[in-house]
């Protein structure tokens, strides 16, 4: 049962977050600070998303071939 | 219809890509084991599918669509990150190219040396337990997009019609050339759908959080151009810096890009 768990934890682990946890976080948390500075400081934050995507790919991507090249 | 086309070419492309990647298992299940079985694993796959369309779909048209596009655009952008990712490392060549002609002797060898035995009514397991996980897992790839982009632009219908054509159009393929399809571009379309994937979940994640985009919807005609630029400069600049290092260590460099398959295809 627990075996069963663990590998249904495993299958839906990498079909959404995939091969770097830090992409996944990095889009929730920007998310939730544009969410924030909509809703408190009543900034239109629409560029945020954008960088951060940009940023998260580059430091998956230089994290991926640090010592590789 | 034209104001669906794109909604149709996007999925169709990425449903192509799962469909590819399903067609291969299914070959080395069917013609190195037993059709029979790998047609029932196949035909179990499609049922469980069914269901989890059955029970999502209805409810995730009950969600707010602020919530829903919140929700779908951060895992579009998560998913269409790590497609990013993989195809600009693939491009670069510090990841091997996916190679379906050898995923699929991979396969076969696998398939020729495990045992033939029968279990709840299906001859060879082996056979259908390899096309039922292949055909499920590509599978709810391909109900995840269908789901989520008709689902935001309302337009389930125009969707699920890209899914279907990209369906049919590689099980005829298949079905003609008995073959995987080592011949087709898939990381150029795994960089391109990439794009539209990152492209349309930072677009609808960032509206879920309460962004209005300067020009509205217009801006999703900025922001796949702009992804794309910058995704090909980090892999022409990674591309770039594997190639000096292998000539400053003195091995062959890898011609990823332009002999073989790259981004450009």
């Amino acid at each position: 049962m627990l075996r069963a768990l663990k590998s249904f934890w495993a299958f839906w682990y990498d079909f959404v977050v995939g091969d770097d946890w830090h992409v996944a976080a990095i889009v929730v948390v920007a998310l939730a600070v544009t969410a924030l500075l909509v809703h408190a400081a009543g900034v239109n934050a629409w560029w945020l998303l954008p960088l951060a995507a940009f940023a998260a790919l580059a430091w998956s991507l230089h994290r991926a071939t640090a010592g590789k090249s | 219809m034209t104001a669906a086309l794109p909604l149709v070419l996007t999925v169709f492309v990425a449903c192509a890509v799962e469909a590819i990647e399903a067609l291969t298992i299914v070959l080395a299940a069917g013609l190195t084991r037993q059709w029979r079985s790998t047609f029932q694993g196949m035909a179990a796959a499609l049922l469980v599918l069914a269901a989890i369309v059955g029970v999502l779909g209805p409810t995730i048209t009950l969600l707010p669509l602020t919530a829903l596009r919140l929700a779908v655009g951060a895992l579009l952008a998560i998913f269409g990150l790590q497609w990013l990712r993989k195809a600009i490392l693939r491009a670069a060549g510090y990841k091997a190219l996916h190679d379906e002609a050898s995923a699929y002797l991979r396969e076969v060898a696998a398939a020729k040396a495990a045992p033939v035995s029968a279990r709840r009514g299906v001859s060879d397991w082996y056979a259908f337990t390899l096309s039922f996980k292949g055909v499920l897992l590509e599978g709810l790839e391909v109900v995840f997009i269908v789901i989520t982009f008709g689902d935001n632009q309302r337009n389930l219908g125009a969707a699920v019609v890209g899914a279907a054509i990209a369906v049919v159009v590689v099980t005829v393929t298949g079905i003609v050339v008995r073959a995987p399809l080592a011949k087709v571009p898939e990381n150029a379309m795994k960089f391109t759908v990439g794009i539209m994937l990152t492209s349309f979940g930072t677009f609808w994640g960032a509206e879920g959080a309460g962004v209005r985009w300067p020009g509205s919807d217009a801006t999703l005609l900025v922001i796949v151009p702009v992804v794309a630029a910058v995704s090909l400069s980090y892999a022409a600049w990674l591309r770039r810096a594997h190639r000096l290092s292998e000539v400053a260590s003195g091995s062959q460099p890898q011609t990823a890009w332009s002999e073989t398959e790259g981004v450009t295809g």
